[in-house]
């Protein structure tokens, strides 16, 4: 693939005047009445006896072909006043920079506010939940990006090992009565098998033949637990899953509660707060590990798997076992992530499990930039965050979602922090430029 | 040559992709602390025979056997990551295989990895941060060091791979398969895309890597100012098979060396060669 | 043995409208290299514009089935069409020749964006429509009463697909635009240096696909009566399964693969379970690559050392 083609469109438009720019707004806007002409246009619906009938909406048409002849005027307005250079300026050199040296003071500053956010916001419940469901997606992104981002191995099908160990705890708990810690590394030893499982057959496969089992996998997990009902309870999931106890005493009212046992008033917020910590605790373990691993050989060989498989193997790096720790390490960190989702819900079912999940975490993987740790904690934030924004418009949130994704891409595709910090320096560390680093073959 | 002077020793090897027959019942022999040279036209398969000492390519025929200190070692049944981690045998791309995200000293690092994997106790000790692991890791980060030092690339060890000028990686990478320790350095076209005072200090680094490591060194190489400088031997092959071999001024002399490279037939070659006298 | 028969027919018929849409993912494969998770949900707007063009037109009074038939497959050809020349022009060819996953998570984002977008337009529910294409023949009698049959519909479906494969690869192997396209698949700057527009090449490239998986998104209409939003993504996978089976980027593995899918999907429900078809599906193809890594007519990676 070469770069004749791309800077050759990049330089096709000439800053021309407004009559480029009216041509264009109108073949803009003449696609779109063809696009939205049927689709738009005319509603159908199955009417009361069954049979479809259908109504037209020509003003609806007319206002979304109308907006978008807008708005491609106003995009050619603004690419035109940024320059050629376009998207890539948004975000001038100098905030890049200063980005990254204020980097080393976001992260410590993230941490303090988010150990802070059950003391700042305890009377909001509401924000307490979403702190939860952020700090688990951040864990999830950070357990993936052991396999995406260190390791470059592409997993389409990551919630399987989220929906094993939700699904491993919540068996193991209702059925033999044990409890969330017992069942928390059980659940992470059985997802982290699955993961050697996938890993296995795929170890030959490269690239897209490798996202694509990984994404057979997660749906055939997802339709094993659909279909086995006598296990999973199917579609209706499994409920009165227990929640989480504090040393065996639990947070419940009444006389063996914790509220009780401290003397002070039983308020639900406490679970909440506790909740908090527990998945808080998690994903900084999950992040200290994977720093660790990053310094010692495993890790070192799991980037440079990234980087070049076959230097790789003449220096003697065994890749089979190299891959599978990879997987068996993320998967580990997701069945840990999972078991904390069943504990947190209290009910789970197939549907929280879905490719859908997969996406979101690897959009947050990559949209971090790939490998790092702080960004893919910001990348979950926004994400997860900018969701809950859409939380009063159902319907419309998952399309937002997905042109969120493609801007993003388009924006920044190598990510929010588009640097690699070394993992050992003689004299002193030096950030890595994102074009340098690979992003593997698997 | 016996198994105290000879390092390696291809006897009838033969790979064959399909119907086309890379290599052809190619023996030869790479002494011990000596530096070999494979010489040829280009698609004369001296990259696959390469390929099949390192264990990239499973040969379909022919047996490679390295002389080594517990005994002498198979190539041929050993494949992929266990050629380097096992018989020691390291070796260099063609096109230049680094790491390019990764800095200057990480690459030497990876390059420690199976000893490393073994001190940090298969990632267990070294997650725990054990004493026996930090002093290993230190041992390795001087390792390194020494090869930077030896290379002269220490000051540029926190760069990353990938920013070094072209002769730089080249070093690099040579420097990267000696800290694996090999017994046999095998490099294809070290010198390619060198200029001349490059080259120079690379037939340098090659002759101070026999001398003061000990390691015995094949090689593929077009650049024949290298090539007659600092081999001990020469082995040169042509169409898959071989077609001389002896100390450097022999084979240079050698009408079917000269017939090969100018694409001649033989006896074309002689008369050239004798109307120039 | 009757039974064996029926099965082997709807599985082909299947297996038909599972190889058009692998066409498309193969081509775009072929030519850029990406997955495009949004074809799926092309062949879902496919569906979507089949039905509501056959709507209007048959309240326009128009009854002649034929002739209703073939307007509709023109006109849900045409703008699907366009609708697979806008994707790769809104979400891929700013990321041409970016990082490898940013195009692949842009195609994910863009499936999300047309599946939601026919939820939003078309509402959530499904939609019915009565058998358009009605009859057909009897094959055999079994002595037991079972009835091998064959439907016009599957006629229908079997004999478009024959016809479309004829023309799409008299368009590869023929035509300069085919020439260009399998150009840009060996060496896109080389081709561009030759003259070949390259961007006009890769736009066709998603029109055909597109136009090809309309076809089937109609077929579908016409063999199951129904269209859903949510129909793109089980399809698509499939669909990329069949691709990837039959090995991604050649033409003919993707209607082998298809055939293929639809095949072992029909049996397995026929003859063991239909909650598992699509794992066995999925299993198939998980097992075939681990023998076969490039798939069954994929050209073997050879690794450059």
């Amino acid at each position: 693939m070469g770069y004749v083609t791309a800077s050759a469109t990049d330089h096709k438009q000439p800053r021309a005047g407004i009559a480029f720019i009216l041509k264009k707004a109108l073949i803009s806007a003449f696609v779109a009445l063809v696009l939205f002409s049927l689709m738009i246009g005319i509603r159908t619906e199955a009417g009361p006896t069954g049979q479809l009938i259908y109504w037209t909406r020509f003003g609806e048409l007319a206002t979304l072909v109308a907006i978008v002849f807008v708005g491609s005027i106003a995009i050619e307005l603004v690419r035109q006043w940024l320059g050629p250079a376009g998207a890539s300026q948004l975000v001038p050199a100098p905030v890049q920079n200063g980005l990254a040296a204020a980097g080393r003071y976001v992260a410590p500053a993230l941490l303090i506010f988010t150990l802070l956010v059950p003391v700042i916001f305890y009377r909001q419940r509401y924000i307490l939940d979403l702190g939860i469901l952020v700090l688990t997606y951040v864990m999830l992104g950070w357990g993936l990006n052991v396999v995406v981002g260190l390791a470059g191995l592409l997993d389409l099908g990551y919630v399987a090992f989220y929906a094993v160990g939700a699904y491993s705890y919540a068996l193991f708990a209702t059925t033999f009565g044990l409890s969330f810690w017992i069942c928390l590394p059980i659940a992470g030893i059985l997802a982290s098998l699955w993961g050697v499982m996938l890993g296995f057959p795929v170890l030959r496969l490269r690239g897209d033949y490798l996202a694509i089992v990984t994404l057979a996998f997660g749906e055939i997990i997802r339709l094993v637990i659909v279909n086995w009902q006598s296990l999973t309870g199917g579609p209706n999931g499994i409920s009165s899953i227990p929640r989480p106890t504090l040393f065996g005493i639990p947070l419940t009212p009444g006389p063996n509660g914790l509220a009780a046992k401290l003397g002070i008033a039983f308020d639900p917020t406490h679970r909440l707060v506790f909740l908090f910590y527990v998945i808080l605790a998690m994903a900084l373990l999950t992040n200290w590990v994977t720093i660790r691993l990053r310094r010692l050989p495993i890790g070192r060989a799991w980037e440079a798997l990234r980087e070049d498989e076959v230097a790789c193997r003449a220096l003697g790096i065994n890749t089979t076992t190299t891959k599978l720790t990879a997987f068996a390490t993320g998967a580990l960190f997701g069945g840990f992530a999972g078991a904390f989702f069943a504990t947190r819900q209290g009910f789970i079912s197939p549907e929280s499990f879905t490719f859908q999940e997969s996406a979101l975490v690897l959009a947050i993987v990559v949209l971090g930039g790939m490998g790092s740790q702080l960004g893919v904690a910001l990348a979950a934030l926004a994400m997860i965050g900018g969701f809950e924004l859409f939380r009063g418009l159902e319907q419309y949130r998952m399309l937002v979602f997905g042109i969120a994704m493609v801007l993003l891409m388009i924006w920044r595709p190598r990510g929010l922090i588009g640097h690699r910090a070394p993992t050992v320096y003689l004299k002193q560390a030096q950030a890595i430029s994102s074009d340098l680093v690979k992003e593997g073959h698997g | 040559m016996s198994d105290d002077h000879c390092i390696l020793s291809v006897d009838r090897l033969s790979m064959r992709f399909g119907g086309i027959v890379a290599v052809n019942e190619l023996s030869f022999e790479a002494g011990r602390k000596k530096i070999t040279a494979l010489i040829g036209p280009n698609g004369a398969g001296k990259t696959t025979v390469f390929n099949c000492i390192t264990g990239f390519y499973k040969p379909t025929g022919g047996t490679m056997r390295l002389a080594s200190d517990g005994g002498p070692i198979a190539l041929e049944r050993l494949n992929d990551f266990r050629i380097s981690k096992q018989a020691k045998v390291a070796r260099t791309f063609q096109n230049i295989r680094l790491f390019p995200g990764m800095t200057v000293l990480e690459n030497l690092m990876v390059a420690q990895h199976n000893t490393l994997m073994r001190a940090s106790g298969l990632t267990f000790l070294g997650l725990l941060g054990v004493p026996s692991w930090r002093t290993a890791e230190k041992s390795a980060i001087e390792h390194a060091t020494f090869w930077l030092n030896r290379i002269g690339l220490y000051d540029r060890a926190d760069d990353a791979a990938g920013n070094l000028p072209y002769g730089d990686q080249r070093r690099l990478e040579i420097a990267r398969a000696m800290c694996t320790e090999p017994v046999l350095l095998c490099l294809d076209e070290p010198a390619a895309g060198l200029n001349a005072r490059e080259s120079a200090a690379l037939s340098e680094l090659l002759l101070s890597i026999r001398a003061e490591q000990g390691t015995s060194i094949l090689l593929i190489e077009h650049d024949m100012s290298v090539v007659m400088e600092i081999s001990d031997h020469v082995v040169v092959m042509d169409y898959g098979v071989k077609i001389a071999e002896g100390a450097p001024h022999d084979v240079r002399d050698d009408p079917r060396v000269i017939a090969a490279y100018l694409g001649a037939d033989e006896e074309e070659a002689i008369a050239v060669m004798e109307s120039d006298r | 043995m009757d039974y064996f028969a029926q099965q082997l027919i709807n599985g082909l018929v299947l297996g038909s409208i599972y190889g058009l849409i692998a066409i498309g993912y193969t081509m775009v494969y072929g030519i850029v290299g990406m997955i495009n998770f949004a074809h799926g949900d092309i062949f879902m707007i496919g569906g979507f514009i089949a039905l509501i063009s056959f709507l209007v037109l048959v309240s326009f009074g128009l009854t002649a089935v034929p002739v209703v038939l073939l307007i509709v497959l023109l006109v849900s050809m045409a703008i699907t069409a366009l609708y697979g020349w806008t994707v790769e022009r809104i979400a891929y060819r700013p990321l041409r020749h970016s990082f490898r996953l940013a195009p692949m998570l842009s195609a994910i984002g863009m499936s999300f964006v047309l599946s939601n977008f026919s939820q939003v337009a078309q509402g959530a529910r499904v939609k019915p429509v009565p058998p358009i294409i009605t009859g057909g023949y009897t094959l055999h009698q079994g002595s037991s009463g079972f009835v091998v049959q064959l439907s016009n519909v599957q006629i229908v479906v079997v004999l478009t697909t024959i016809v479309l494969l004829a023309i799409f690869t008299w368009l590869v192997a023929r035509t300069r635009l085919g020439r260009d396209m399998r150009a840009c698949e060996q060496d896109q700057t080389m081709a561009a240096l030759l003259g070949v527009d390259v961007d006009r090449t890769i736009s066709m490239t998603f029109v055909i696909g597109a136009a090809l998986a309309a076809v089937a998104g109609m077929m579908y209409l016409l063999y199951y009566g129904l269209v859903d939003f949510f129909m793109g993504f089980v399809a698509g996978i499939k669909a990329f399964t069949a691709a990837v089976l039959g090995g991604i980027g050649s033409l003919p593995g993707a209607m082998l693969g298809g055939l293929a899918i639809g095949l072992i999907e029909t049996f397995w429900s026929a003859y063991f379970s239909v909650e598992y078809k699509d794992v066995a599906a999925f299993s198939i193809l998980i097992v075939v690559l681990i023998f076969m890594p490039t798939g069954l007519l994929g050209r073997p990676e050879v690794e450059k050392v």
